[in-house]
């Protein structure tokens, strides 16, 4: 159907004003909230992802797409109340204690609540103990830790260590990114995975969801 | 000589290629209409925003050799070893955006506005590496302007985190300098605040001296791969 094509192409040009004003055409022609979010915005979003993964567009094509797709998911969210705004699963994540720097942590958040993960945000400089504390009080899937120096590196082996002292190693993954931090190192603290960039860390999260 | 330097943010305000080539895009690829205009939007957020301040002090090469042994932490052997016995005269230095782009940045995330935020981010970055160059030009201006280097020197900034010179050497470095006057302060991981930030050593003497011939194993690591390339057009008050 034409407006949901061009609701998935409001997303690849990244308009945010189109993605709003279509989605609610859709809605005014009658088109189911779901069938709105699965063949238009999600339908953009992934073809969007594939044409960053081929290097035909950057991070900030992306980004754009990403907050189209917001907008027209704010519109779809009360209407599928009912049914619930589907969800991949919860992510907590934050910048790793010692670190103040949050834009790779922000951009991760953004790209995987684009993606349909509901995210937990601790924030930054955030203590091993909190990043553990809120996946088991939120029952989150996967914990995601971002630095920008090695020197706050070594605070993500502690929260992997607190996961697996506390016996959440089956319930609750790992997964370590930033500037410095490399998949070697991710090995060697016993994450579960690592992401290279905010796109690779959704392909990696949804992953270790899968798993 | 210590001087403190505040310049106005239009004399490092990035161009288009400049700011995307923090994001990852190709040297030269034509970005979609929205993120040039985005871009231009940074830009001049960047200039409404950004406080450049900067404060250098010379230092005799004694010292600037405790400074670099840092905490013993180094690789070694590693460039700027081999380079400052042969630096003329040497300096440290310490420059910032101010905390007012950062908290910027901040409250375009906290509005949805990512996008942007990202852009204003990308272009701080390269404001802070233009702004550095800057601050090289003026401590070789100053050393030149007082008769303690020839006119044809050339000058080069190396920063603890780069070329083998561990992070942690950044405590030495902010002991010996004071950076406080200016508003930067050293956290306990060596992450200085506010994030738009560089601290570092300025080493003047012939061009040569800054060129990188040895491979060094602190090269394997780094992700910087325009060093040698830098290496090869220090600052230089005459064009050579
Ligand atoms: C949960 O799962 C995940 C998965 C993926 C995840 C994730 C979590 N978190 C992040 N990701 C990933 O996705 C994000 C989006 O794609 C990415 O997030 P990032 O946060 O990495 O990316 C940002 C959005 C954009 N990227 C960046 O902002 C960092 C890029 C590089 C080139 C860089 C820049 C631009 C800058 N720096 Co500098 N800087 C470097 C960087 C080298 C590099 N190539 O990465 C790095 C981080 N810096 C370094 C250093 C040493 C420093 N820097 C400094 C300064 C600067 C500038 C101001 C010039 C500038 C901006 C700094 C800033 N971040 O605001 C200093 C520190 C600043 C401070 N406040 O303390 C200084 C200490 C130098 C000095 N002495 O002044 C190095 C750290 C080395 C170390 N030992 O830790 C460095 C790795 C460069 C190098 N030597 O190779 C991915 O990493």
């Amino acid at each position: 159907m034409d407006l949901l094509r061009e609701i998935a192409s409001s997303l690849e040009t990244g308009d945010d004003e189109r993605a709003a004003e279509r989605t609610r055409a859709a809605l005014a022609a009658g088109v189911a909230p779901r069938v709105v979010l699965d063949e238009g915005l999600v339908r953009g979003m992934e073809a969007v992802g594939a044409r960053f993964k081929a290097h035909e567009i950057f991070l900030p094509d992306v980004l754009l797409a990403a907050k189209a797709m917001i907008a027209g998911v704010e519109i779809l969210k009360p209407l599928l109340e009912g049914e619930g705004m589907p969800s991949r699963g919860k992510v907590v994540i934050g910048t790793v204690k010692g670190d103040l720097h949050d834009i790779g942590k922000n951009l991760v958040g953004v790209l995987l609540r684009g993606a349909g993960f509901d995210v937990v945000d601790l924030g930054r400089d955030v203590p091993p103990e909190r990043f553990v504390e809120a996946a088991e009080r939120e029952g989150a899937r996967v914990i995601g830790m971002s630095a920008l120096l090695t020197t706050t590196m070594p605070a993500m082996a502690r929260v992997v260590g607190l996961v697996r002292e506390r016996g959440l190693g089956g319930s609750v993954r790992t997964i370590v990114g930033g500037a410095p931090v490399s998949a070697d190192f991710a090995r060697e603290i016993g994450a579960d995975d690592y992401g290279y960039d905010a796109a690779n860390a959704v392909e990696r999260v949804a992953a270790l969801v899968a798993r | 000589m210590r001087e403190v330097c505040r310049i106005s943010p239009d004399s490092i305000l990035p161009d288009r290629d400049g700011v995307l080539g923090h994001t990852g895009m190709a040297p030269r690829a034509e970005p979609a209409a929205g993120v040039a205009r985005l871009v231009e939007r940074a830009v001049e957020l960047l200039g409404r925003h950004a406080r450049p301040v900067a404060v250098f002090e010379e230092i005799a090469p004694s010292e600037f050799a405790q400074v670099l042994e840092g905490e013993g932490s180094n690789v070694s052997p590693n460039p700027i070893e081999a380079i400052h016995p042969r630096a003329e005269r040497t300096g440290l230095f310490a420059l910032t955006l101010g905390r007012e782009v950062q908290d910027e940045i901040g409250a375009l995330f906290e509005t949805g506005e990512f996008p942007l935020g990202y852009l204003l981010d990308a272009a701080a970055s390269a404001a802070a590496g233009r702004f550095a160059r800057v601050v090289v030009a003026r401590f070789l201006e100053a050393v030149v302007a007082r008769g303690a280097a020839a006119p044809d020197r050339t000058a080069l900034d190396y920063s603890p985190g780069y070329c083998g010179w561990h992070v942690t050497g950044q405590r030495r470095l902010f002991e010996r300098l004071g950076p406080g006057e200016i508003g930067i302060s050293l956290g306990e991981s060596c992450l200085m605040d506010p994030l738009k930030s560089v601290s570092g050593a300025i080493l003047v003497g012939p061009a040569e001296i800054h060129r990188i011939e040895a491979a060094y194993s602190c090269c394997a690591a780094c992700s910087d791969h325009h060093c040698r390339e830098r290496a090869g057009r220090p600052v230089a008050l005459r064009p050579s």
